[in-house]
């Protein structure tokens, strides 16, 4: 039974992100709302939380977020079968229209085409993941100090230039130190 | 990244030339995907055909599985410690913000006038209250450009 469940897991994961591997314009991250979509709302494999959470992961390891965020949620869905069925679905679609592309040779006139496209889509993208940074804030965010911590570092990061993972560790260090002044006032 | 690759592909070995690499750049922005994963195809096709776009790719992609089963096996063998999920909980806030965060760089880099910024909150809109697929706003929105 399991057996069964686990391949037709590991196909919907290929298709899926094989999907959203096709449709992404505009970079990498903008795969993310995609992804979220898909794994968290159709079909519920990660809860809101846990996608945040599989964010942060990827944030701070080096590498594209997409096959990052691929490798992560297949592992954590269906083990090392999984990781395998996602990575190949994030990565194929761009591998065969690149191969296509290169292969027959972009006429110049092709690439304006293109890259009216993409500006086009510029504005789309940036929605997009203002969107569903949004939805997810409504969802994890439940307190006023969650509030302000997500305002401060929306803050820092568009006007200072700290790098992005110092913010993350800040947030793990008072993540840990907030628990630990919860249960000592409890105990 | 990209910078990281033409140090590898121009200047250490030699296999493109800046041009080359600059028209593949170019390309590799447009076309769907990760541009990590385009731009290694790309590389590898035209250096070494088929056989060197299939291995670029898989160059790209494998650091990244192997460190990240590492990761996502201890976060699930650890889930249920305390340490790790007041972390995980202090960072989620973090993470949103830097979503958000990351919308509005690539704004400003990007949204250059009025129009833009209109376009951006006609989608916004569109994308929060229509039942529409966001991928069809976004090829929407691209064929828009190149009709009109």
């Amino acid at each position: 039974m399991k057996k069964t469940n686990d391949f037709q897991t590991c196909l919907k994961l290929l298709f899926s992100f094989m999907k959203i591997g096709t449709f992404t314009f505009g970079g990498g991250f903008a795969m993310i709302p995609l992804i979220e979509r898909d794994v968290v709302q159709k079909y519920k494999w990660l809860t809101t939380e846990e996608f945040i959470d599989m964010l942060a992961v990827t944030q701070c390891s080096p590498g594209p977020v997409a096959v990052n965020a691929a490798v992560y949620i297949g592992y954590r869905i269906t083990g090392l079968p999984g990781a395998f069925a996602a990575t190949i679905g994030v990565a194929l679609p761009s591998f065969a229209i690149i191969l296509l592309l290169a292969h027959f040779l972009l006429a110049k006139g092709n690439q304006l085409i293109l890259q009216e496209f993409f500006k086009g889509v510029q504005p789309a993208v940036i929605a997009l993941i203002l969107s569903a940074g949004i939805e997810m804030g409504k969802k994890s965010i439940k307190s006023r100090y969650d509030l302000s911590a997500a305002v401060i570092a929306f803050l820092l990061l568009i006007f200072s230039p700290i790098h992005p993972i110092l913010l993350i560790i800040a947030g793990v260090i008072s993540g840990v130190i907030s628990r630990s002044l919860i249960s000592k006032n409890e105990g | 990244m990209l910078p990281l690759i033409q140090n590898e592909v121009v200047l250490k070995n030699s296999w493109l030339s800046m041009a080359q690499f600059a028209d593949i750049i170019a390309v590799a922005e447009i076309t769907p995907g990760p541009v990590a994963i385009n731009t290694a195809t790309f590389v590898g096709y035209k250096t070494a055909s088929f056989a060197g776009a299939f291995f670029a790719t898989l160059g790209v992609v494998l650091p990244s599985f192997m460190l990240i089963v590492l990761l996502a096996g201890l976060v699930i063998k650890y889930k249920d410690n305390k340490y790790l999920k007041s972390a995980f909980s202090g960072l989620r806030p973090i993470v949103v913000a830097l979503i958000v965060g990351a919308a509005f760089l690539i704004g400003r880099e990007t949204v250059t006038g009025h129009r833009d910024l209109i376009y951006a909150l006609a989608a916004l809109l569109l994308m929060v209250k229509s039942p529409l697929n966001p991928i069809l706003i976004i090829l929407f929105f691209g064929l828009g450009a190149v009709i009109f």
